[in-house]
């Protein structure tokens, strides 16, 4: 396949940064996306060029390093996969491919496409915990049953890999999805019940320090979100909000 | 110098009870005197810098990663082995034992593995209270299954992300101790140097891969949780950054490096599929529960297949060879993963692989969909003749059990493995080998430790599946914790260590050295260049089989490439700065000497082990015949200057507790 890339091109968070056209062939559909990249930037140097800058780790869609807003769309265009699970044959010969980094006002750009996420973290540190020590002297482990589904629907947000796409997506470059699925693991489980109400407003008022506009219910996080992480999370994380708040 | 293990003496169920009521402790009030550094935040690095935080120390924790959730073991997808014995199926912490030094071809230290044994239990109940949403079944209660190597079902799991589910955990523990400001957390580091002050580990120095600054790190002790050095190979199932540079420094520095050839590879992989792959991508084992592994019978239907004129689901039962369950009745798919991988190398280069390349077998589904479509029609008094109900109700119950990894496999391979067959092959996968460490976790450098897949001490030469986040969360939660205390405590007095010192200014210096010659270097090829030559060599000559033709040859080409390393790599861009290919250079001057020294452990243990395989060493059925008289050791090389001068010590290994028998799963 002979692709026209549009790539950001930024050598550092106070450069201005501009989109660049370059011209690649030889892309083979079985190739990942970020495999056509790492064959474009090897050729790219070959030419004297410097590299795209871009994050990546894991390449088996869990470490959620991976970034990238491909076409207009956070992860590209296929639906349920990081960027690095995206392969070339969602793609025709001679297509044009625009690649941005994730933007949001909370994530600035480091450089090229790596942008900084650790307004996530720093949500995270606000209350994304449940407060025993990890002594091990704990009550055994079946002591408390827990009905499967809870458990099961506990997993499901737990699932979120704290990618940023639900935040680039979103054009209020909400972090609710997000937030709300950790609210919601600890919220369904009986050991993160404890501690509901701090959590979640500490996680909340945090969000808002770093930036994160709000929801407006548009649900297209829930769409471009890799792991299908359910908007039912920002229904539960509202009503656990709204209680919190009566009580607090 | 001699190795001193520093096992406590006494019957092996008590060791670590007696151990723990007799170490020094440090009061809570010196605690918060006490600095400690950790370099990496995996299951091992995570779960140490939450609990040592939480007793009072001042945890540094450094990753090279944007944030310490994306750690490696994150990807770990089947589960976590624990005697909990919930099932009632005969499992005890001595069966745990047992299974892991069998399954380690009796290559481990018993004392170690017994105390993983036993905490292992600990691990569940604490990932439990902290919120880790394991599976559960309908009543209420965790649930478990089986995995290779074992006859009792001790896994746990959380669908087949417990890696994730399990680091999760660990990152919420740190999380709330970096809130606290009990962990200053350095996302976007890389530790490219160890300092020894007076002959103990008291920092590192570090480079912030966003400003490409070089800092200066003090500590009373250092920890080192870096993970393995799969990423020798080039194409492992590591993520693309998962490197052995802080292992390979702390050797270079003193850290005796034991047993570099022990190498996993997994037999459940995703094949190779072009000259551009990057790397390779597990399908958990915990798939061969329920998947079961074949090959054409006839040559014919094999190269039928290969040219596309023929497909697994035209082949009778009759025309396939379940060649584990024909080799293996007594464990069939669920042999240990050296055991399975070769059996399917062996397979395919006897000319029955069923891909393009030749080197894949099956792992099929359709026996296990059926058998739960027909469970579930029983279950739900529905119609017991209806074909496609079986099929759907079955296919139901095995994308429950396994369906991120089955949609992972479709969008990787365009083939939808609930119709098709999955097609796999063997990988490098985990490193069972690393820095030696004494019972305390100490390496031979005082203050420093090295805990999780870094060290070499629980797995032997192959490690058994749910094994490693067992390991790495013991060591982090349960072990390192008591053993470091005791070193601590005779720093109690002593202040904050200065970073002003010669030693740190020599250590910064030599980091900046090598990476000004990188960057001079104008060189003509990219780092991948070197990375993917090494991987080459690796891969053909000290991958699943070895001999000595091979290995000393590999030893001349890795040297070779290490010097042409130097004379030709180009770095663009900026050392001040952002700068992938620099960080990549890095890594990979560490694998151009890990891999030599890797080659000539394999060379010097003439037999084979585990995942240790000497063609020259076989009995006449192929299995792994190993030497109990001549190398029932552990190999510990001290670095004195270059791979080829490294000299080895060794560690004998005693068993007291399990007699040692060739393995046998059949």
């Amino acid at each position: 396949m002979k692709l026209t890339l549009k790539i950001w091109r930024q050598k550092n968070a106070q450069d201005k940064g501009a989109m660049v056209d370059y011209q690649i062939d030889g892309i083979e559909p079985d190739m990942s996306f970020l495999e056509m990249l790492d064959v474009f930037n090897q050729d790219l140097m070959s030419k004297g060029g410097e590299p795209v800058a871009f994050d990546h780790d894991c390449r088996e869609g869990i470490c959620g390093m991976c970034s990238l807003y491909i076409n207009g769309e956070a992860h590209g265009p296929d639906r349920g996969v990081t960027t690095c699970q995206l392969h070339m044959r969602m793609f025709k010969d001679g297509d044009t491919i625009t690649i941005e980094p994730f933007r949001a006002a909370a994530f600035p750009v480091i450089k090229d496409l790596v942008v900084n996420r650790s307004a996530f973290d720093r949500i995270q540190h606000a209350g994304g915990f449940i407060s025993v020590n990890t002594s091990g002297n704990t009550i055994d482990a079946n002591a408390i049953p827990i009905k499967k589904e809870d458990a099961d629907n506990a997993f499901d947000a737990a699932a979120c890999i704290g990618c940023g796409a639900c935040v680039a997506t979103c054009k209020n470059s909400s972090a609710m999805l997000f937030v709300a699925a950790k609210v919601s693991q600890y919220a369904l489980l009986p050991q993160g019940r404890l501690e509901a109400t701090d959590r979640v407003l500490n996680m909340v008022a945090q969000m808002d320090t770093e930036g994160f506009g709000n929801c407006t219910n548009t649900g297209a996080c829930e769409v471009e979100c890799p792991k299908g992480i359910s908007l039912e999370n920002i229904a539960r994380m509202n009503r656990e909000y709204l209680s919190a708040s009566l009580k607090g | 110098m001699a190795l001193d293990s520093k096992i406590p003496n006494g019957p092996i169920a008590d060791k670590w009870t007696n151990y723990k009521d007799h170490i020094n402790l440090v009061n809570p009030a010196n605690k918060r005197n006490l600095d400690v550094i950790i370099v990496g935040t995996g299951l091992a690095g995570g779960s140490a810098a939450a609990t040592l935080a939480e007793l009072g120390y001042n945890v540094k924790a450094f990753c090279f990663q944007d944030s310490p959730r994306r750690a490696h073991s994150i990807a770990a997808q089947g589960g976590i082995n624990a005697a909990k014995n919930y099932q009632g199926d005969g499992d005890s912490t001595f069966r745990l034992f047992y299974d892991t030094v069998k399954g380690g071809d009796y290559r481990a230290r018993e004392a170690n593995v017994h105390r993983l044994a036993e905490v292992s239990t600990n691990i569940i109940d604490q990932c439990v209270a902290q919120g880790v949403p394991l599976a559960r079944e309908y009543g209420g209660l965790l649930d478990n299954r089986s995995f290779g190597g074992a006859l009792v079902s001790r896994t746990f799991y959380a669908r087949g992300q417990t890696g994730q589910q399990l680091l999760l955990g660990a990152y919420s523990a740190m999380n709330r101790q970096i809130g606290r400001g009990k962990i200053k957390m350095y996302n976007r580091h890389e530790m490219l140097d160890l300092v020894i002050v007076n002959g103990k580990a008291r920092g590192i120095i570090a480079r912030n891969l966003i400003t490409g600054e070089i800092e200066r790190h003090s500590a009373h002790a250092v920890v080192i949780a870096s993970g393995g050095y799969g990423n020798v190979f080039f194409l492992s199932t590591n993520a693309m950054g998962s490197n052995a540079t802080a292992a390979w420094k702390i050797h270079k520095k003193g850290a005796f490096f034991a047993n570099p050839c022990y190498t996993q590879i997994h037999p459940t992989c995703i094949p190779v599929s072009g000259d551009h792959q990057s790397k390779l991508t597990l399908m958990s084992e915990s798939l061969r529960n329920d998947g079961r592994i074949w090959v054409p019978a006839k040559l014919e239907d094999a190269q039928a297949i290969r040219e596309g004129k023929k497909k697994p689901t035209d082949l009778t039962e009759a025309e396939r060879d379940y060649y584990l369950e024909r080799r293996y009745p007594a464990f069939g798919n669920l042999v240990p993963r050296d055991v399975a991988s070769r059996a399917a190398k062996e397979r395919c280069d006897a000319g029955y692989g069923v891909n393009k390349t030749g080197e894949a077998v099956y792992l099929d589904f359709a026996a296990a969909i059926q058998r739960y479509g027909k469970e579930q029609v029983l279950i739900h008094h529905l119609d017991a003749n209806d074909k496609e109900l079986i099929i759907k109700l079955g296919t139901e119950v095995v994308s429950n059990k396994y369906g991120n990894l089955f949609q992972m496999y479709y969008k990787i391979v365009d083939e939808d493995p609930y119709k098709t067959p999955m097609m796999i092959y063997p990988a490098v996968h985990y490193t069972m080998g690393g820095t030696w460490v004494d019972y305390n976790l100490q390496t031979t450098i005082p203050g420093c430790f090295s805990i999780g897949e870094s060290n070499f001490s629980d797995h032997g030469a192959n490690r058994l599946g749910a094994s490693a986040l067992m390991q790495g969360l013991a060591d982090g939660y349960f072990v390192l914790p008591y053993t470091i205390g005791d070193y601590l405590s005779p720093d109690i007095k002593m202040g904050p260590i200065s970073t002003d010192t010669p030693e740190f200014a020599a250590a910064e210096k030599n980091v900046k050295d090598q990476i000004e010659r990188f960057m001079n270097t104008n060189g003509t090829h990219s780092v991948d260049y070197f990375h993917r030559k090494l991987g080459k060599i690796m891969w053909d000559k000290v991958g699943m089989a070895r001999n000595e033709k091979g290995l000393n040859e590999a030893i001349a080409e890795i040297a070779a490439l290490r010097e042409e390393f130097y004379k030709d790599v180009k770095i663009p861009g900026v050392a001040n700065g952002f700068n992938q290919e620099l960080e990549k250079a890095t890594r990979v001057a560490d694998f151009l000497e890990l891999g030599e020294l890797f080659a000539k452990d394999a060379l010097h243990r003439n037999e084979s082990c585990g995942g240790h395989f000497r063609e020259e060493y076989q009995t006449p059925e192929g299995e792994a015949q190993r030497d109990d008289e001549n190398f029932a050791y552990v190999a510990a090389w001290e670095y004195t200057g270059k791979p080829s001068d490294a000299v080895l010590h060794k560690e004998p290994l005693v068993f007291d507790n399990v007699k040692l028998v060739q393995r046998n799963y059949k």
